[in-house]
């Protein structure tokens, strides 16, 4: 086997092992190939296919070899699968293996090769031989096995036969117990029979005086239940005398108990279940339904009435009203407990007048119901003008919750809806209510602001600051909103029965809440501060700046922050989903009107002084030469750059227009020696105070340069003053 | 192809431009300075627009510094000014009529470069003098006419001169002032090219008024026209109750004098005072103000125009196809728009007038004494054109 492995050549052979080297350059030679031929070029042509099975099938030649898995794997040529001298292949041709072997190996080689294939003939021989000795014991064990197993289950199979015999003759037994009893279980039946219809007979003959005694002892449910039974077996056996008289006298007891039974119900006072089982009894004696309906229904509505007129007195001016909870909890338990009970009776008892008898009950209930309404909603408008949501929230809810009863009884008076109406109409006044006193804080904020403005200020005392006005404003606009957010949110809250409305679900939230009371709310905001805009004009009018400004700085605070925080909370509170109207924001914000005043809070840390550079354009007949070079090498200014909503920004853009204006003024002017040095007096007075106001005072330098030397370009005689005048002059002042 | 800018500077402060009004055929812009130290020159620019070369010749105006400046309708040589006089610490602005020398009419090109050895002077035709009127703010003369009649304003005088014997003599023809409180004052004024030529806008205060020239009464006020002062005003050419007036509230707005309740239109884009505004010559949707935010803005206000629905062909020579062509065009909204802003001026911009030769060139001049002239953007123009 091992020299058929030599024939492919691979020079990674160890050269310890010198016969192999040589077969390899033998079969190299054999191939054709020269001795400079890559290693892994296979002369045997194209590598195989499965590398995978050709190394387990020379596992064993590589284990001969002493190569190791990896050096195997590395020398991926490997004798073709189709190759006839292959030992382990398929293909295996002994003739071509053995001329093979004859033409190419040395006599050396030969004897090796003979020697070694004897010795592996013969351990494959002991190896067939141990291995048929180990698994002839199995064999034997299992054929025991099956025969034991083959003589277990002939025993069974007789036992299912047996026991299939015995089941046919318990079968056969049964059958014949059953004819035997047949007789007997007929007769017993027939019996049986008769035994019931003479009971029947002895329970009419014994009728009469039945009935006489349940009339006496007033059992007249029992009497009503007797008579109903008797009543077809003496109607369909009329013919018959004896039963004749039974049902006489039968008739005429049944009359005396109708009559006491009508005079139960109309003397009325023992209440509804009673005459409800008054009604009962009477319709089962077969009195007409229609009569009946309508003196239960004018009963009933005698003692509902009188439950009105009750809670009329209730409302009225002379007893101290109760408050509006204990009010909806006399009406819910007295009037619509009532109303529950009589259409519940009702239809129980003329379920048989079809759709006439609940069309009449729906009238009644309608009429009666409207009253009531009309009670609540008196007693509710008593409530409007109040504050407490909570015991209104709570009193609607009763109210509500108790006429849900009548509204499933009763679908179509429609008293539910009308309720959920009066509980909408209510709710709907409520966040009315809530948006004026809204509007009515925010006012009086306003008012107070004014009055703190225009508080004569005493001397050394400082009035409260602008910024803490403000805060005060917004702190207490908001605590307003969050109180009537928190107030009308009682209306949805889960334990109340209308909050699952569908009005309460989405109307209210959205266009109730959202947009009715917030957004319009601070529409109004708006709308009242755009009014202190406007009405001034450019007349000038009452408002005062300051107020003015601190109403810009509440919009704008509004518009970055504020609005979004209370729409987000409204949107948490009320379930609206959020963006749904998100555009929505302050459309206007007013642009300050300020004055500096304002804000002497900004203290002067620094030191004044520190800026005193001259003025005074050192060589004047050149300004206009100087100024245009100056101006090559300065940045431009934008003076109309944006500005942003904050104090330095705005001033800063108020500061740069107002000396740009104030540049185009003295360029249209001519000026005089003096008129030039009051100019530079001016400019260094404005620098002196004005550095403190803006972002980059560079700004104020550079457009204060250009005042000056434009005036000094617009005076004829430019005789600056001297810088250290100017000095001394601004800093006396 | 050059570029649409063109930059020149005068080394001077100058706030007074006009082109060359009765001049069609070369592009020429009169500059006026301003200095109360040196002489006061007219720098006659010449723009030869196919080879983009400038001249420059210059004219002293030894009277003082120029605060206006216009030119006749009718005769290329002649122009008016208003200059400030400075006498006894007193400052008087005087009007008047000048000539300047033939050769410079038609802008001689062999100009030397050192023009200030050889600076010609112009010759006085004739004050628009009257000593009981001083502070002249502007003179205009009347468009379409011989050059005769000019319209001064003096603080709050309107006065009507007929200019005689070759214009060396102006006669007060006739006058109208503002009554009123306070210090009234004319800021601008110009006269219209509709009806005859027999009307005059003037700006005073916030106020614009239109007058009769026949009877010099008022004809029409538009009252608080700006929320501060107006600064300028000019006439729609093409339409004859449009006009377009500018100022202080940085708004430039278009008016139609017969209903001066509302403005047609209102513009905002410029951030500080808007000193000029001008309507071209020819497409009078194109609209040029300047500010003193250094800006230029050229804006397309095609809605207010005469040709709201672009360039229609004449009825008469439009074949089907090009009537069905017109119609689509006409189908297009034309938006109003700012065409371009210009931001070549590092100071305020006190005067931008358009080319009378050229209408797609115009000239804008900023304090420190730049001179930029610009060209309307070539896609825009072949927009207006095709």
């Amino acid at each position: 086997m091992a020299p058929g492995s030599a024939s492919s050549p691979s020079p990674s052979f160890p050269a310890s092992r010198p016969w192999a080297a040589v077969g390899a350059m033998a079969a190299a030679a054999a191939a054709g190939p020269s001795p400079g031929s890559r290693p892994g070029d296979s002369p045997e042509g194209p590598e195989g296919e499965a590398p995978e099975r050709r190394r387990k099938a020379h596992g064993m030649l590589k284990l001969y070899y002493g190569l190791s898995e990896g050096e195997a794997a590395g020398r991926p040529a490997g004798p073709d699968p189709l190759d006839p001298t292959d030992l382990n292949g398929a293909h295996f041709d002994p003739e071509v293996y053995l001329d093979k072997l004859r033409r190419e190996c040395p006599l050396a080689q030969l004897m090796d090769s003979e020697t070694d294939m004897v010795r592996q003939i013969r351990a494959l021989d002991s190896d067939m031989q141990t291995l048929v000795y180990e698994n002839y014991n199995k064999f034997i064990s299992a054929t025991d096995t099956i025969r034991k197993m083959k003589n277990d289950f002939r025993k069974m199979e007789d036992e299912m036969d047996r026991l299939a015999t015995n089941m046919a003759v318990i079968t056969d037994f049964s059958a014949r117990i059953s004819a035997t009893l047949q007789d007997r279980h007929e007769r017993i039946t027939k019996l049986a029979g008769v035994h019931a219809l003479l009971r029947k007979l002895q329970f009419l003959f014994e009728l009469p005086s039945r009935l006489t005694k349940c009339v006496e002892l007033g059992a007249y449910g029992q009497a009503v239940r007797y008579q109903g039974r008797a009543q077809a077996v003496l109607q369909q056996y009329q013919h018959l005398p004896s039963f004749r008289a039974i049902q006489d006298d039968c008739q005429v007891i049944t009359a005396r108990l109708a009559q006491q039974l009508r005079q139960r119900f109309r003397e009325g006072g023992s209440g509804a279940p009673e005459q409800a089982e008054c009604v009962e009894l009477l319709l089962a004696l077969g009195e007409p339904a229609e009569e009946l309906c309508e003196e239960f229904l004018a009963h009933a509505r005698g003692r509902l009435e009188e439950e009105l007129r009750s809670l009329e007195a209730e409302l009225g001016p002379s007893p101290p009203a109760p408050d509006v909870l204990e009010f909806t909890d006399h009406g819910g338990s007295g009037f619509v407990g009532g109303l529950c009970q009589v259409a519940a009776a009702y239809q129980e008892l003329f379920a048989a007048q079809g759709p006439a008898g609940a069309e009449r009950l729906a009238a009644f209930a309608r009429e009666l119901g409207s009253r009531y309404f009309a009670l609540v909603e008196r007693r509710l408008a008593q409530e409007q003008g109040g504050g407490d949501n909570s015991l209104l929230v709570r009193a609607l809810d009763r109210f509500h919750r108790r006429l849900r009863a009548p509204g499933a009884l009763l679908a179509a008076a429609g008293l539910a809806e009308a309720a959920t109406e009066i509980v909408e109409r209510v709710a709907r006044e409520r966040l009315g209510h809530h948006l004026q006193g809204l509007r009515a804080a925010f006012l009086g904020c306003l008012t107070d602001v004014r009055q703190a403005l225009a508080a004569p200020r005493v001397a050394g005392k400082e009035g409260p600051g602008l910024a803490e006005l403000l805060a005060n404003v917004a702190s207490s606009i908001l605590s307003h909103i969050k109180a009537s957010l928190a107030a009308v949110h009682l209306f949805t809250a889960k334990e109340v029965s209308f909050s699952n409305k569908p009005y309460f679900r989405g109307e209210f939230c959205s266009q109730g809440v959202r947009e009715g009371l917030i957004v319009g709310f601070i529409r109004s905001m708006c709308q009242t501060a755009q009014s202190f805009c406007d009405s001034p004009g450019e007349k000038g009018g009452a408002t005062p700046p300051a107020l003015l400004l601190l109403l810009s700085r509440l919009c704008l605070d509004y518009e970055t922050a504020t609005i979004s925080y209370i729409l987000t909370l409204t949107d948490e509170q009320f379930l609206v989903q959020v963006g749904l109207l998100y555009e929505e924001g302050v459309r206007k914000a007013q642009s300050s009107d300020s004055s500096k005043r304002t804000f002497s809070v900004y203290s002067s840390s620094r030191q004044q002084g520190r800026y005193a550079p001259s003025y005074t354009p050192s060589a004047p007949m050149d300004t206009n030469l100087l100024s245009n070079i100056q101006k090559l090498f300065s940045e431009r200014i934008d003076v109309f750059s944006p500005v942003e909503f904050n104090k330095v920004s705005v001033l800063t853009g108020i500061i740069k227009i107002s000396l740009k204006t104030l540049l185009e003024c003295v360029r249209l002017r001519t000026f005089g020696r003096f008129g030039l040095q009051q100019v530079q007096v001016d400019c260094h007075f404005l620098q002196l105070y004005l550095w403190r106001f803006v972002a980059d005072e560079e700004l104020v330098h550079l457009l204060l340069d250009e005042v000056v030397a434009s005036a000094a370009l617009r005076c004829p005689d430019p005789v600056p003053m001297e810088p250290s005048v100017v000095e001394v002059i601004c800093e006396r002042g | 192809c050059f570029p649409d800018t063109v930059l020149i500077y005068t080394l001077s402060t100058a706030r007074a431009l006009t082109p060359q009004t009765a001049e069609t055929d070369a592009i020429r812009f009169l500059v006026g300075t301003q200095s109360l130290k040196y002489d006061n020159q007219i720098h006659i620019i010449d723009f030869d627009d196919e080879n983009n070369i400038i001249n420059k010749n210059v004219l002293l105006h030894q009277a003082g510094e120029i605060w206006h400046i216009s030119a006749s309708p009718a005769d290329r040589g002649v122009l008016a000014t208003c200059y400030n006089r400075t006498s006894d610490s007193k400052v008087l602005t005087c009007a008047a009529v000048w000539r300047m020398p033939k050769e410079l009419e038609s802008g001689s090109h062999e100009s030397p470069d050192d023009s200030s050895s050889t600076a010609q002077t112009l010759e006085l035709l004739c004050h628009l003098d009257n000593t009981a009127h001083s502070n002249m703010a502007c003179v205009v003369w009347e468009p379409m006419g011989d050059g005769k009649k000019i319209i001064s304003l003096a603080d709050n005088h309107i006065l009507l001169w007929d200019l005689q014997e070759s214009s060396s003599q102006a006669v007060l023809a006739s006058s109208a002032s503002l009554g009123g409180k306070g210090q009234l004052k004319f800021t601008s004024g110009r006269w219209s090219p509709h009806h005859n030529c027999t009307q005059v806008a003037t700006a005073n205060d916030t106020t614009l008024r239109g007058w009769d020239t026949r009877s010099m009464s008022q004809i029409y006020c538009i009252e608080n026209a700006h929320g501060q002062l107006v600064r300028d005003l000019d006439f729609n050419p093409n339409k004859q109750y449009y006009l377009a007036s500018c100022g202080d509230d940085c708004k430039v707005k278009f008016w139609d004098t017969r209903n001066v309740t509302e403005p047609v239109k209102t513009l905002e884009e410029h951030s500080h005072w808007v000193w000029n505004v001008r309507y071209n010559h020819s497409h009078d949707q194109l609209v040029l103000t300047g500010s003193s935010d250094s800006r230029v803005i050229l804006s397309n206000m095609v809605s207010i125009s005469s040709e709201p629905f672009g360039h229609l062909v004449d009825d008469d020579d439009i074949s089907d196809q090009e009537d069905h062509r017109s119609e689509e065009k006409s189908k297009e909204p034309l938006q109003d728009n700012v065409i371009a802003t210009y931001e070549e001026h590092e100071d305020s911009v006190y005067a931008v007038d358009w080319s009378s030769a050229d209408p797609w060139l115009f000239a804008s001049l900023s304090y420190d004494g730049r001179l930029v002239i610009n060209r309307v953007p070539r896609a825009l123009k072949y927009h207006i054109l095709l």
